[in-house]
């Protein structure tokens, strides 16, 4: 992952400009230093600064979802989010919860179920999925469902997306483990996800 | 988004000492609506005082049995908190019907109070808003104005306020407690809010400078006897047409105490006490009920009648009124805060 940072893209275009200043935000683990002005969302820090563009910019509005992602361990809309104010804290983005050869238990459940058509939304979807399961407060289909109303799918794939959450939901060899899910090789009891 | 310069306050002091010496600042607490109205270029603060950093994230309990809601509690820190769930149900019920759980996450209590419509018009800066730009004019007394206010509406606006929480709150009686340049004092929750009258720009009864610091609910919660009915064009992740937050304490079949409070149909979370008294000490009735719901809407005004407008307000009001105290009185379904479930009356 590149550190680089560039320039706001503001500065040459705009009188005026408040200097940027530099911003240290914990980003899956890691610290990243930035040069950003006080108006950049968290969003486009993690995209435009950070390079991480697993994070989708949506409506750009709080009403998409697309921008989820997990702060200490809770869901937000990063696109509503001044980066400025979220130093010290915890973020995680799709990046940070799996990886191509060690897929998330949420990760694995959507390619299992087809949770997707376009794939646009799928960050969102799984991030918000993550921080539904740290919340601890869903069991039923009814209240995945409307625990779910703040991520839009386009393609129309919420079938598929519900059952993949249900799945990963009541797998009892699924463990949050360090803010992320994993599942236990072997599972001698069954453990809450829950926690 | 215009360009600004931001402060992260550590103490209430410091933050209205911070505002107060920027021209043109605002307070930013979780974000969630002053962020979007600056992208839509509606909010245009030349400094931010975040308040993020603040001690007033606490809920804890008052002397007097009542529960302090500090002011930048997220609103689902709230609804999920043991006190606010157990005492106060109707309040977490409300919460966890609005909006949704990532913005939940992040919206403040006090920021939940100073939230602003979500009128057509107010959002469309091409069109003229007196709550946006005074004397323009409103164009939701003609427009389409489906989402607006039928109950104590102006010439001026027929903005409503869109919070759910806020219509618990009322129904509880909560007490909001601000800090400002000139010190702190408390405003009973029904003097918050205002009506539009000619002054739509201003939502509430606020002092330039000051900060909401915690709201205070009073000791009784109505755990026994309470409900928030949301009716809404589709039934998650969206606003109210109406919607009835009610608290009730009965003895048997008859009704002690009455509070109720309506969203969606006013500048503010609209309160009947007249309305309430009717009930108290009266057998809970289908008849009291109708006659309960039409005194509240008795000079209620619609702006047109198909569709797009809001006339229909008034028998969808009455409606909910009668339906929201019915299940209220009976507690006959186990309501789970977690799933709003509508239907049809």
């Amino acid at each position: 992952m590149s550190q680089t940072f560039i320039q706001e893209p503001l500065d040459k275009a705009a009188p005026h400009v408040v200097p940027a200043q530099a911003v240290t935000l914990n980003v899956n683990g890691e610290d990243h230093t930035i040069q950003i002005a006080p108006w950049t969302s968290l969003l486009d820090a993690l995209r435009e600064y950070l390079n991480l563009t697993g994070t989708k910019k949506g409506c750009d509005h709080g009403q998409c979802g697309a921008c989820t992602v997990l702060v200490d361990g809770k869901r937000i809309n990063s696109c509503l989010a001044l980066a400025t104010v979220y130093q010290g804290k915890k973020i995680q983005t799709i990046e940070g919860l799996g990886a191509e050869d060690n897929l998330s238990p949420l990760q694995q459940a959507f390619v299992d179920h087809d949770a997707f058509q376009c794939g646009y939304c799928t960050p969102g979807q799984i991030c918000s999925a993550q921080g539904l399961i740290n919340e601890g407060r869903c069991k039923t289909e009814d209240e995945v469902r409307e625990h779910m109303s703040g991520n839009l799918c386009r393609c129309g794939a919420y079938t598929n997306i519900l059952s993949a959450v249900m799945e990963v939901l009541h797998d009892g060899n699924v463990v949050v483990d360090n803010g992320v899910l994993i599942t236990i090789p072997v599972a001698p009891t069954k453990a809450s996800s829950a926690e | 988004m215009n360009s600004f310069t931001l402060t992260q306050a550590t103490a209430t002091d410091e933050a209205v000492r911070d505002l107060t010496s920027h021209d043109g600042a605002a307070y930013l607490g979780g974000g969630t609506n002053l962020v979007d109205l600056m992208k839509y270029n509606l909010e245009r603060p030349t400094h931010l005082t975040s308040l993020g950093l603040l001690p007033l994230t606490d809920i804890t309990s008052l002397p007097d049995g009542g529960l302090r809601l500090g002011a930048l509690a997220t609103n689902a820190d709230t609804a999920w908190h043991p006190e606010v769930e157990k005492r106060y149900p109707l309040l977490s019920q409300t919460i966890l019907a609005g909006a949704t759980p990532q913005l939940r996450n992040v919206a403040t209590n006090g920021g939940n109070l100073n939230q602003r419509t979500r009128c057509y018009y107010f959002y469309d800066l091409a069109t003229p808003c007196n709550k946006r730009e005074p004397g323009s004019g409103c164009s939701a007394l003609t427009g389409p104005n489906r989402v607006c206010g039928v109950l104590g509406t102006s010439e001026s606006c027929i903005a409503t306020h869109p919070s759910d929480m806020c219509v618990a709150l009322a129904a509880l009686e909560a007490v909001v407690r601000v800090q400002g340049p000139d010190g702190e004092r408390t405003i009973k929750f029904e003097d918050y809010h205002r009506l539009p009258g000619d002054h739509p720009e201003k939502d509430n009864t606020l002092k330039p400078g000051e900060l909401v610091t915690a709201i205070d609910l009073p000791e009784e919660g109505y755990a026994d006897h309470f409900t928030y009915l949301k009716l809404r064009d589709r039934s998650s992740y969206a606003f109210a047409l109406v919607s009835v937050a009610v608290g009730l304490k009965m003895n048997g079949n008859t009704i002690e105490k009455a509070r109720f409070a309506l969203g969606g149909v006013a500048h503010k979370p609209w309160r009947d006490q007249e309305a309430e008294k009717m009930l108290e000490g009266q057998t809970a009735s289908p008849d009291l009920f109708r006659q309960v719901a039409a005194k509240v809407f008795a000079e209620a005004k619609g702006y047109g009648e198909d569709s797009l407008h809001n006339s229909f307000k008034i028998e969808l009001g009455k409606r909910a009124i009668v339906r929201a105290l019915k299940q209220a009185t009976e507690m006959s379904q186990v309501v789970n805060p977690n799933v709003f479930l509508n239907s049809n009356p």
